[in-house]
């Protein structure tokens, strides 16, 4: 199982959801992870019903079984301080470069700086190990940019280890990239059933692939329940109204004579079914191009109050039993 | 499962009572709107809400311009405009008897940007502009370029004038305010005091009084160039002072843009979905909006659900259905409907109705024969019927969830004048549907049932159905 777990996904998909899910997952049973945040959004801390995360490691969640989750929400600003007093030991200089806009200039514009540093924390937890040698995490899951950015942002080190051709910042890079390209970092990747996200995991993967980054698990996020079968959706087409209307009378819903209370149902409930059976078919042809892909395929239903915490651990559960962690 | 819910007193088929309803008709019509800028978070249909709308008012007579950001490439394909060429073309196909046009184009970054460069040096400098990796790098894609591009090229739409109405999706960004932010964080990078100091010692140092920043210059240059290599440092200098030579004043344009954003003229739509995070996210942009002075026209609501049979609560579908599914058990057993129709099924479930239901029997003399459906066949109806009602009942309570939160926002925001535009099962891949979501954008159509319904369901059926 690759130490390093990155999630991707289109926006709306959920993605931070599934990272925090699959990080609680992967701390079952005694294990310790670290749930990343690059984006600043304070997703994971709005998830965990918790407090705006600073930027350290702080424990956020326990796992069943007595794991932990740890979460770091990772401040491109205050990284690019850490960096300069890892190899300049930059005190007050650090604070000048601050003054004048430097460190502004580095993090939000310097092509690829900002990636470089995100990318670099979160190997450098992958990598850290605790005084008796055994690695502080057991696994790094990051809540990654979406599908339409993310080969760009794993591979900027490439990018910045060929503008940059020499300097610590070189030599950093290409450290990354050693990681982000072996078999210790899988990819994945959330989708929802619809045709752009699909399109765009399709996408995805082709560039990552390409990029010769490892690419994991497909996990289809918010599934709606099936509330009609395909079977019932032939009888949709088929049955006569009148079968329905009397059906719908024995439950208790009024007459099913013309005009009657639960002959007037009848139109608007298969209405509804037809505009199902309209969903069910292009989710079955999502899923079909997704299966297509011949990666691992995963489910994750939808909460339709919403997700909580609650939520979450279901998720996590549901994560364990589909072999995910 | 449905959670018990305090303000479930309310009707759930009630409509969104806004202060103000959005008419988005006077708003394309009005020769006096020339700019209209979609806005919102991801995936809440804001592309496509663009091009319903530059279509509807290209075929109400006005010559529109569509820019799209990153459509679905069906959308695209509708509009014609799948070859990404970052030029205006002309969509084929649309009613045009009132004189109207409408152009599309697709958005593409790296063009845009070389445009820039194109259009403002000479062609030797611009090849080394071009040619500069640090370039390469800058206008591929880092943060907030794609947004600076998008208001570039709005500007230059603008400044065109063969349009009469611009309407803009904007980007997809990580956060929905990026595009306001960008232009002024690229052009204050750009034009700012850092980039000078990088770019122009030689020019400071001959100032009297400058020497101190040249200290802290050249302290600041070592720093980068040890942190970012040599190498690195002079490729960016290079590429700012071509920039800086060429065409000064990145600023000066950002901030032109920035002030055809908030002229009359310019029209914000923002654009959400009745969900929590799309709504708190709408929410957000339209305080941002005032606080930038920008024209807010209003908030279109899409993918809002409705129902037909909006009179019969979920709990009540629930209920039936149940007790469709009940008999089906001893059916299997005994192979005989004993508990068909029987009335003590349906109250013994807790139905606060008192209702007796119809015995079939009755009934059943006016729509078929009775016989013509052998009891498998009846049984498997009542499955469907059941699953009609289960869905029936879902649709129902994401219609009282949609409620809550579009409640919410207008307590927040009454001021804003909101559309409602009613939730399509599949994608729109071509024009009658993007008109058909034109329609629905202007009509402010309430997808919810007719009230009538209401008063009548939940009570025993007393009026002749002779009067149907």
């Amino acid at each position: 199982m690759s130490r390093l777990q990155v999630v991707s996904g289109k926006g709306g998909t959920g993605k931070t959801t599934v990272a925090a899910a699959l990080a609680l997952a992967l701390a079952t049973e005694g294990k310790r992870t670290l749930l990343v945040e690059v984006e600043g959004r304070q997703g994971i801390a709005q998830l965990f019903e918790t407090e705006a995360l600073p930027y350290e490691e702080r424990k956020i969640a326990v796992a069943p079984g007595g794991g932990e989750v740890y979460a770091l929400a990772i401040d491109p600003e205050l990284a690019l301080l850490d960096y300069l007093q890892m190899f300049y030991k930059l005190g007050s200089a650090g604070r000048a470069l601050k003054k004048l806009g430097a460190i502004d200039f580095a993090t939000t514009i310097a092509p690829g700086l900002r990636d470089v540093l995100l990318t670099g924390k979160a190997c450098e937890a992958v990598r850290r190990k605790d005084k008796s040698g055994r690695f502080a995490y057991d696994y790094v899951v990051m809540d990654a940019p979406p599908t339409g950015r993310i080969t760009r942002f794993l591979n900027v080190n490439d990018e910045v280890a060929g503008l940059a051709k020499i300097g610590p910042i070189h030599n950093q890079a290409q450290a990354v990239m050693r990681v982000l390209k072996s078999p210790e970092t899988a990819v994945h990747l959330v989708t929802l059933l619809e045709e752009m996200p699909v399109q765009e995991t399709v996408d995805g993967i082709a560039e990552l692939r390409s990029a010769r980054l490892p690419v994991g698990r497909i996990i289809v996020n918010m599934v709606r329940p099936e509330v009609l079968d395909a079977a019932d959706l032939e009888l949709v087409r088929t049955a006569p109204r009148s079968t329905v209307a009397r059906s719908l009378s024995s439950a208790g819903l009024g007459g099913a004579r013309r005009g009657g209370r639960a002959e007037r149902l009848v139109d608007p409930l298969l209405t509804q079914a037809e505009e199902y059976a309209e969903r069910y078919a292009l989710e079955q042809e999502q899923r079909a191009v997704l299966t297509e892909l011949g990666l691992p395929l995963h489910e994750l239903p939808l909460f339709a109050e919403g997700m909580d915490l609650a939520g979450l651990y279901e998720l996590a559960r549901e994560l364990r039993e589909q072999g995910v962690s | 499962m449905s959670r018990p819910d305090p303000a479930h007193t309310h009707d759930p088929a009630r409509h969104l009572s806004p202060a103000r309803v959005l008419d988005v008709d006077p708003l394309l019509a009005d020769p006096k709107t020339r700019i209209v800028v979609c806005c919102g978070s991801g995936g809440v249909g804001k592309t496509t809400t663009a091009a319903a709308l530059g279509l509807r008012a290209a075929e109400r007579g006005r010559k529109v311009v569509v820019l799209t950001i990153d459509p679905a490439r069906r959308l695209a394909q509708s509009m014609g405009i799948d070859s990404l060429d970052n030029t205006p073309r002309r969509v084929k196909g649309i009613d045009d008897s009132a004189g109207g046009e409408l152009h599309a184009m697709m958005l593409d970054m790296k063009r845009t940007f070389d445009e820039i460069v194109e259009a403002h040096a000479d062609p030797e400098r611009a090849a080394a502009i071009l040619g500069n990796p640090f370039y390469q790098s800058l206008s591929a894609g880092f943060a907030g370029t794609q947004e600076y591009m998008a208001m570039e090229k709005l500007g230059q739409l603008r400044a065109r004038d063969e349009w009469d109405l611009i309407v803009v999706d904007t980007p997809p960004s990580r956060s929905a305010l990026d595009f306001l932010d960008a232009p002024k964080r690229l052009g204050s990078f750009l034009d700012g005091r850092l980039i000078r100091l990088l770019t122009a010692p030689a020019k400071l140092g001959g100032r009297a009084g400058m020497k101190f920043l040249n200290v802290g210059m050249s302290m600041m240059t070592g720093t980068l160039g040890k942190l970012l290599g040599g190498q690195l440092l002079k490729d960016v200098q290079t590429f700012v002072s071509a920039m800086d030579t060429t065409f000064g004043g990145f600023r000066t344009r950002a901030d032109a843009t920035y002030k055809l954003l908030q002229a009359p003229g310019t029209a914000f739509l923002v654009v959400a979905a009745p969900e929590r995070d799309a709504l708190r996210e709408a929410a957000y942009f339209v305080e941002r909006l005032a606080a930038e002075d920008m024209p807010l026209a209003g908030l279109v609501l899409n993918r809002v659900h409705g129902s037909g049979a909006g009179g019969l609560s979920a709990e009540r579908a629930l209920a039936a259905a149940e007790n469709l599914e009940e008999p089906r058990i001893v059916d299997q057993e005994g192979g005989k409907a004993v508990l068909r129709n029987s009335p003590d099924t349906y109250d013994s479930s807790g139905s606060p109705t008192s209702e007796t239901p119809a015995p079939a029997a009755a009934e059943a003399s006016d729509g078929g024969s009775p016989t013509e459906n052998a009891g498998n066949t009846e049984r498997s109806v009542d499955q469907l019927t059941a699953g009609l009602l289960r869905l029936h009942a879902e649709r129902m309570q994401l219609l009282s969830r949609e409620q809550r939160t579009r409640d919410r926002f207008t307590a927040l925001h009454s001021e804003v004048a909101v559309t409602e535009v009613g939730a399509l099962p599949g994608d729109v891949h071509d024009l009658a549907g993007l008109r058909d979501i034109g329609d629905r954008l202007a009509a402010n159509e309430r997808e919810l049932p007719d009230p009538a319904d209401d008063s009548e369901l939940p009570h025993p059926d007393s009026r002749p159905e002779a009067s149907a």
